[in-house]
């Protein structure tokens, strides 16, 4: 009688305690901050630390080099120069590819016909590495920027162009004929309808295309090119220069992440005009 | 007025035809309310899109005000289950929308819809979104969309289905009070027996598919009409239990 009272308070006891949330999810924002900051002096001095010891440092180089050769990089405005070739050409081949793919991908979504028409050319296309392209564009286009922003752009074009399709063959069919049932022409059904409501799947395109426009610029560049920050590693890697390559990545890391927050920017404040939710 | 001439429709969706509607006669005077009942699915929504002109009839044809209907017929509000608001437009610009398809001025359309949302005791929602609201407001928005532009027939397929009892009486009742001010011809499917007596002029009880005219009957109940007690009136138990009588029959044949 008396032990099963005792296991009866304990148990209520155990319950009591349990705790109400992991305490790791309520860690704020400032102190996870510090904690990611330590993880990453951590792997720098792990780096520093197995360069000449562990690996060879002809194959990793190590971070103190790599800092001073991109300090000296940023005095003599040298990575400038590269890093602007780049970004004009992500930013071209994105906004190129956007647009096509936009304007197709509403078109082939409202036109039944051309849409099973083209059907099996723009999958067979789709299908095909983009980046196996490469060639070919720099031969048609030369060993300049117009060859790589052709790459981005053609990258581009498919993810928004599928994305933009799905979106308007989604519209809600009763939404169509509401707005035809109240006189609207061919035109409003667009403007009113079709583009608004798939609003949130073109955006959805965009967002990720943008990645993608940097790697069809830097792949352009790895393949034949005398700028930018693809051809900048691909010369320091024949020249056995570890220093450089990682040095190069560094930059191009830092870019892909300057145009993530771009985009985040620009989807706060879609979201704000209420374009993206739905 | 809107004649309902051997309506037939098969749908040839997949390698299985789908009669729907199987020969339907049916005139509605302008100005009258005519309920459509019977089982579900059994093609009365398909009866209404056909009068909409959005589905066309695999024979027969729908003569409205003298004409035969043979593209979108833009003379009728047509509200269907779904409120179809727009997610992305606040609730006057959604309620506006007719004018603005017509090319209203900004202002003129702003003030008509903050009227009408006025009169269905949404004031104070104007600038909300849809999502921000409950389903018995998107509702009267909706409803008050289709009032505003004032098409002269509403098509109105299951309008007040998804609402609680008590919701859904104010909304007979704001039917009712608009339909007393401006007269529309006003065509409403249903499932509620209830409904459909309280509402109209005449309730036409439809088989399962595919869909015939089984009972045309005429509620002669008084108008005005108290829709809080019209249903305990001894008239409205016998057209009740006449209605139900055949409705039963078709519930039974459908019965596993």
């Amino acid at each position: 009688m008396s032990s099963t009272n005792l296991a009866r308070s304990e148990t209520q006891v155990q319950i009591g305690q349990v705790p109400r949330s992991r305490p790791y999810s309520e860690m704020s924002r400032a102190g996870m901050l510090a904690w990611q900051f330590g993880l990453g002096i951590l792997i720098l001095a792990a780096w520093q630390l197995a360069s000449g010891r562990l690996v060879d440092n002809f194959f990793i180089s190590n971070p103190i080099d790599v800092a001073k050769r991109l300090w000296g990089w940023i005095i003599s405005g040298f990575i400038f120069i590269h890093l602007w070739v780049t970004f004009y050409e992500t930013v071209l081949g994105f906004v190129l590819g956007s647009i096509i793919g936009i304007l197709l991908g509403i078109w082939l979504g409202v036109a039944e016909f051309m849409s099973r028409l083209l059907n099996p050319f723009l999958f067979g296309f789709y299908a095909l590495p983009k980046i196996a392209l490469a060639p070919l564009f720099v031969l048609w286009f030369g060993l300049g920027l117009e060859s790589k922003i052709a790459l981005s752009t053609v990258i581009v074009f498919f993810l928004v162009f599928f994305n933009t399709y799905a979106g308007v063959r989604e519209v809600d069919e009763d939404m169509i004929n509401t707005v035809r049932l109240m006189k609207g022409t061919r035109l409003q059904l667009l403007t009113h309808v079709i583009v608004p409501s798939s609003m949130g799947w073109i955006f959805a395109g965009l967002k990720i295309s943008v990645p993608y426009a940097l790697i069809g610029a830097i792949v352009g560049e790895l393949i034949a090119a005398n700028q930018g920050l693809g051809f900048l590693v691909q010369y320091a890697g024949a020249e056995f220069d570890t220093t450089g390559v990682f040095s190069v990545l560094v930059v191009i890391g830092l870019l892909a992440v300057a145009l993530n927050f771009l985009v985040d920017i620009a989807q706060l404040r879609l979201e704000r005009w209420k374009i993206v939710s739905h | 007025m809107i004649e309902l001439q051997a309506l037939h429709k098969t749908f040839e969706k997949g390698s299985q035809p789908v009669e729907a509607v199987r020969g339907i006669d049916l005139t509605i005077e302008q100005g009258s309310i005519v309920s459509l009942i019977g089982p579900s699915g059994c093609g009365k929504s398909t009866v209404l899109h056909m009068i909409a002109g959005l589905y066309e009839p695999s024979d027969g044809q729908v003569i409205y005000g003298g004409r035969p209907v043979q593209s979108v017929n833009t003379s009728v509000g047509y509200m269907t289950q779904k409120d179809n608001l727009f997610p992305w437009r606040t609730v006057q610009d959604n309620v506006a929308l007719p004018f603005e398809l017509a090319r209203q001025p900004r202002e003129e359309r702003r003030d008509r819809a903050r009227e009408i949302l006025g009169r269905i005791g949404l004031t104070g929602f104007e600038t909300r979104y849809p999502s921000e609201l409950s389903g018995g407001m998107r509702k009267r928005a909706s409803l008050a969309r289709m009032l505003l532009y004032r098409p002269e027939t509403f098509l109105l397929d299951e309008p007040f289905a998804a609402l609680d009892s008590q919701l859904k009486l104010s909304m007979h009742e704001l039917l009712l009070r608009l339909w007393t001010e401006d007269r529309q011809t006003i065509l409403v499917v249903t499932h509620d027996l209830v409904e459909a007596i309280t509402l109209s002029d005449r309730v036409v009880v439809l088989t399962h598919r595919p869909a015939r005219v089984v009972l045309d009957q005429a509620v002669d109940l008084p108008w005005p009409r108290d829709v809080l007690n019209v249903r305990f009136t001894n008239r409205f138990k016998e057209i009740y239990d006449l209605l139900w009588d055949r409705l039963r029959e078709q519930y039974e044949e459908e019965r596993l």
